[in-house]
């Protein structure tokens, strides 16, 4: 992954703009009314075309770059991608100035245009965003990177368009690290597996000869926390995807499970299990000091901390059954939030700070949740027959989580599904994975 | 008379209706008591008459009678064998957060590890491995199979 290193982002120009004039996306509410936008194929001189056909075997690379910002616009629910057909003007000359007239004809509010080319072996891109119906350019960025970065070029496109269109960090640059599954529900044979946002290159980090579970990533880095149970001693495992090296966290005489960083990623968050009860710990990656936490004789588990670190969300059953809890980060002040009807697991505090989703199981069906940090706001994003773990986008906007299905009388069709929503409750779908797959965790972007 | 006969006949078909839905209802209730699994389907034997596994209720972790039963048989078993070593594996249904169901089946292990220990077994003897709800016996998604899946099972470790 060293490639990340090579990326150079230059801003070429930002204009000085009247804001106010110029459209603005609400990402507040469910948007029944995506933003029309035409993103105008990137432009690529015949030379650069070759070059870049010859190294990354695709046949017009521009066509592919705006094929990833295409398809993550329209994923986002917030903007609709003209179909490219009704395109009049030539990507290379709505470039240089686009005929507005041209681009309102058909309904297009915002445009994307933008050219690639091959220089010193290099992938140099520019683009630029703008508002048709004002007939002004909103943005205009380049940068260079290596060829076969090209699909985060995309990525980080859309990041920026979504950036200046809705006021908010995009998530559009990012990975998710998830179990892929295969197999018999009864012997389900698990890896961890990593990912871009949208799906595209997939890779298996390890074999599937041991169980493992729910992975997380450092908020600040490429490294992992994970469960594994290898040679049948379920521990928490800290891995570098860079390098591929992984070691045990902390020397406990009994299962660490449940484990995530905390927001400066240097501390691992876990629950403990010993002689029937689980309790949460710290462990410090520098000074590898471990700190009990709670100290109770219910099951205390999934922890979570606030983005600023000064409190803990997590799970406990100590009034009987499963209910999410908040306390200090050293464990004082414990407070239970969740006081409606049902089971309540799996908190996540939100990268915003202000809210804590949940899973909440109540007369046979799971729920995927949101609530303030005091407990109060319950809105329940969506119900079904199994579903679990959800995991916050960068920019808090949207969550993934999994969603397991009923198997008939037989025992047959079972799947794992992952599955992402927006936090207005709209814009549900299914996140494709090569196989079946659980435990989704969202990286912070990329490129900051 | 004619009433008398149409009452008889509706008594009859009462009882005709109770019967059946005994009958319905006869064979799940043989292998359920509560919602904790009494059935045998699953079951195996660590030697003979005495059987490897326990069942809970859901969410809990409490030993029922059988259950306690079972666990002196494994105990007087294991007495008499004295060099075996064993595993508690701990297991969950699949209705329940995946982080949670892991302790809840280390509970689960260890409510039979500290009843084997009561009666004469050492610690020593006896380790723990929660699964949580990943390796169910039983793949279907209704009350019968989760009930099956809700246990703690024995198995000899040397």
């Amino acid at each position: 992954m060293k490639i990340y290193r090579f990326f150079y982002l230059l801003i070429l120009s930002i204009l000085p703009i009247n804001a106010t004039a110029l459209i603005e996306v609400d990402i507040t509410r469910g948007n029944l009314n995506p933003l029309p936008i035409a993103v105008s194929p990137l432009s690529i001189d015949e030379n650069s075309r070759e070059n870049f056909e010859k190294i990354l075997k695709k046949d017009n690379i521009g066509d592919e770059i705006s094929s990833v910002v295409e398809k993550n616009l329209k994923t986002s629910g917030l903007f609709n991608p003209l179909n490219k057909d009704a395109f009049l003007q030539a990507p290379e000359i709505a470039n240089l100035k686009p005929r507005f007239e041209d681009w309102n004809l058909i309904k297009a509010q915002a445009l994307i245009t933008g050219k690639v080319k091959y220089v010193d072996e290099k992938l140099r891109v520019e683009f630029r965003l703008w508002d048709v119906l004002a007939g002004k350019e909103m943005m205009a960025l380049a940068f260079t990177t290596v060829p076969t970065n090209w699909r985060r070029v995309g990525h980080i496109i859309t990041d920026k368009v979504y950036e200046r269109l809705t006021g908010e960090k995009g998530y559009f640059d990012t990975r998710i690290i998830y179990v892929a599954e295969e197999g018999p529900k009864t012997k389900r044979v698990k890896k961890l597996a990593i990912m871009d946002q949208d799906g595209a290159n997939n890779k298996f980090l390890t074999l599937g000869n041991e169980l493992v579970l729910t992975p997380r990533f450092n908020p600040t880095s490429q490294m992992v926390t994970y469960l594994s149970y290898f040679r049948n001693l379920p521990r928490v495992y800290l891995l570098d995807i860079e390098t591929g090296t992984q070691e045990v966290v902390g020397d406990f005489p009994g299962m660490t499970f449940a484990p995530r960083f905390s927001p400066d990623g240097k501390k691992i968050i876990m629950s403990f299990a010993k002689d029937g009860n689980s309790d949460i710990y710290t462990m410090d990656l520098e000074n590898r000091i471990v700190e009990k936490i709670t100290n109770h004789p219910s099951i205390d588990t999934s922890p979570s901390y606030s983005p600023d670190g000064k409190y803990i969300c997590f799970n406990s059953d100590r009034s009987g059954y499963q209910q999410i809890y908040i306390m200090k980060n050293d464990g004082s002040n414990v407070k239970r939030i969740s006081f409606g009807k049902g089971l309540y697991g799996t908190p996540v505090w939100s990268p915003r700070g202000d809210l804590i989703a949940f899973t909440k199981l109540h007369k046979g069906k799971f729920y995927i949740g949101v609530m303030r940090t005091d407990g109060s706001g319950e809105r329940l994003l969506t119900e079904n027959f199994y579903q679990e773990a959800p995991s916050w986008s960068p920019n808090g906007r949207v969550l993934i989580f999994y969603r397991e299905t009923k198997t008939d009388d037989k025992g047959e069709g079972f799947s794992a599904k992952l599955w992402s929503i927006d936090l207005t409750g709209y814009n549900e779908r299914l996140v494709n994975t090569p196989v079946d797959a659980s435990d989704p965790s969202w990286s912070s972007l990329l490129s900051n | 008379m004619k009433l008398n006969k149409i009452l008889k006949n509706t008594f009859l078909v009462v009882i005709a209706c109770l019967a059946l839905t005994a009958c319905a209802t006869k064979k799940v209730s043989t292998q359920l008591q509560g919602d904790v699994y009494t059935g045998t389907d699953t079951v195996e034997y660590l030697a003979s008459g005495v059987p490897d596994r326990v069942f809970f209720a859901t969410n809990e972790s409490v030993l029922t009678t059988a259950s306690r039963e079972t666990l002196r048989k494994q105990a007087a078993w294991l007495r008499k064998n004295s060099k075996v070593t064993i595993v508690l594996e701990g297991h969950a249904d699949e209705r329940g957060t995946r982080e949670y169901n892991l302790a809840l089946g280390e509970r689960r292990a260890n409510a039979a590890k500290d009843y084997l220990m009561t009666y004469g077994i050492s610690s020593d003897r006896i380790s723990v491995l929660s699964y949580g709800k990943e390796r169910p016996v039983d793949s279907g998604s209704n009350p019968l199979a989760w009930s099956k899946n809700r246990r703690s099972v024995t198995v000899k470790a040397n």
